[in-house]
């Protein structure tokens, strides 16, 4: 699941009658790109070669991650994912599909979630990433969705929950007050392949309401 | 695997000028990155979209249009609380492209740049005569989102063209209907799915997963138009023979999308699923 980038497979069929509107116009003699409305002439301001790429090499960035500034000499393919794990040792974010499709790898990014396995690491760049890691306060005082996690067993083998905890955290920023089917929506990208879903719903509905008798 | 990383937009054009025909634009990447894995990281070239926010990353309202940034993305749509009460069928697209961690990246430039037929943003703009609007170094030109694709991931858009901007027309829509048909309610590839809308220029019915790219279906468009009425679904089918070419795959048959598609049709000309506002005047 998840591609929409394979040439396989997604219902579309060979154009209809056999004649792709591009032969057409071809065969007409047409430019293609005739369809297109000019509005004016641009005047670019940019020098040609100012910008000069990077990769396949490291180049160095740094990210801001849970409050603190690192430091990372990385080849820029790696994703946001590759660098958390493999390069800051912040194992709590998972990888399991890589492509965006579970929800095990969630993050925010700027408050909001993420899948870090499809977000390069050169993106995340001046943006504030907070991981499961980051939750709990500096004391160790658990944020009160991980400590409903504990509360109503919300896990089995456990593997889904840094993304079903980070992505409840901030669906809980988005929605204070939720209804069981705003939980059942907000959470949609989040998969359990043990099937835990109503300990998750009811973790994260008993934080939702301590949060709101607090405030 | 290389990464051009432009700081403005007349960077990116420059670069697009110079080098267009090798480079992949990056935005919120999650086509890009779904694929990318198969391909040589060596020979990759992106052109990483990610710094110019400041230029396009805005959803903004003229008179006349909804102006989306070719950076602005689902989520933003969705967030948005003048675009969900004058484009909520737009909204209603968004809320099923993925779920929440792909529509706070997902782009709606990505979903036309990618050219999936089973795109999910798309047939929605399509329904609201949505606009493509395409830099290069030296010129912006416009194409009618209708107009766009030529074949299965073949567009009118050069090889040294960005798409900055997505325009949609500000229209009293009295009807708008959007039903998607996937394999569960979240995170599913579109089987079939429709979007339609009524303006005073007429009926606009956008299909996708039923042909080589996602398509008005003008036969049934022409019809409504006319006045005509659907006793069943099966005389929409008729027409539809017309507007679509559903292929068989691992996600459906095509008869299946055939059947489905006149049905989500019917029902939804009969009960839209965006209920127009009761006008109760002053
Ligand atoms: C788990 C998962 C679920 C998904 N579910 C859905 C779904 O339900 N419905 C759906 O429609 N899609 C779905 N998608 C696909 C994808 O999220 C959308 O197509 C999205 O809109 C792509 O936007 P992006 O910014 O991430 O694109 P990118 O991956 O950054 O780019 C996509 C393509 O557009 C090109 N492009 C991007 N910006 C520009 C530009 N400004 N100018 C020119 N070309 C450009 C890129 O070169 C690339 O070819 C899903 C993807 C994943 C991973
Ligand atoms: S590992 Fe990122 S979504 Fe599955
Ligand atoms: S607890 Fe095992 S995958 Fe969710």
């Amino acid at each position: 699941m998840g591609s929409n980038s394979d040439s396989k497979g997604e219902g579309g069929g060979g154009a209809p009658g056999g004649v792709s509107r591009r032969s057409f116009l071809q065969g007409m003699g047409l430019a293609v790109g005739v369809a297109t409305v000019p509005l004016g002439l641009r005047e670019s301001s940019a020098a040609p070669g100012a910008v000069s790429g990077i990769g396949p090499g490291p180049a160095r960035l740094r990210l801001k991650i849970n409050g603190a500034e690192k430091i990372v000499d990385v080849e820029p393919r790696l994703t946001l994912n590759d660098v958390l794990r493999d390069e800051l040792d912040l194992t709590g974010t998972k990888l399991v599909c890589g492509r965006g499709a579970c929800g095990a790898c969630t993050v925010m990014v700027d408050g909001e979630s993420v899948c870090s396995c499809m977000m390069l690491a050169v993106d995340a760049r001046g943006k504030e990433i907070t991981t499961v890691e980051g939750l709990a306060g500096s004391d160790g005082t658990l944020d009160p969705v991980q400590a409903a996690f504990i509360e109503f067993d919300g896990q089995q083998c456990g593997f889904c929950t840094p993304g079903m905890v980070v992505r409840a955290r901030a669906f809980l920023n988005e929605h204070p007050e939720p209804t069981r089917e705003d939980v059942q929506h907000g959470l949609s990208g989040n998969i359990c392949r043990c099937g835990t879903y109503d300990g998750v719903i009811a973790a994260v509905l008993s934080a939702a309401g301590k949060e709101a008798s607090k405030a | 695997m290389e990464i051009l990383i432009p700081k403005t937009l007349d960077e990116a054009l420059a670069l697009m000028a110079e080098r267009g025909g090798e480079l992949t634009p990056i935005a919120g990447g999650t086509d890009v990155l779904v694929s990318w894995h198969s391909r040589e990281h060596e020979s990759l070239k992106l052109l990483d979209l990610s710094r110019l926010g400041a230029e396009l990353g805005s959803i903004r309202f003229s008179d006349e249009h909804l102006h989306l940034g070719a950076l602005s993305t689902y989520w933003q749509a969705i967030d948005n609380a003048q675009v969900r009460e004058e484009f909520p069928l737009l909204v209603a697209a968004a809320k099923e492209v993925g779920a929440i961690q792909i529509q706070t990246r997902g782009t709606w430039a990505g979903n036309i740049g990618n050219g999936s037929p089973a795109a999910d943003g798309v047939p929605a703009l399509l329904a609201c005569d949505a606009v493509v609007v395409l830099s290069s170094k030296s010129e912006t030109v416009e194409a009618p989102l209708h107009e766009f694709w030529t074949g299965y991931k073949q567009t009118v858009r050069q090889s040294d063209q960005l798409i900055v901007e997505i325009k949609v027309p500000r229209r009293d829509r009295d009807f708008q209907h959007w039903h998607k048909v996937g394999s569960r309610a979240a995170q599913a590839i579109t089987k079939v799915g429709v979007a339609m809308a009524h303006d005073a220029e007429g009926w606009r019915i956008a299909a996708n997963s039923v042909a080589p790219y996602v398509v008005r279906c003008r036969a049934v468009e022409k019809a409504l138009d006319e006045g005509r009425k659907f006793g069943r679904p099966e005389d929409l089918e008729e027409l539809l023979a017309a507007d679509v070419a559903p292929i068989d795959d691992i996600r459906s048959t095509g008869e299946f999308r055939r059947k489905v598609l006149a049905r989500i049709i019917y029902f939804g000309l009969a009960e839209p699923s965006i209920k127009p506002l009761a006008d109760v005047g002053a």
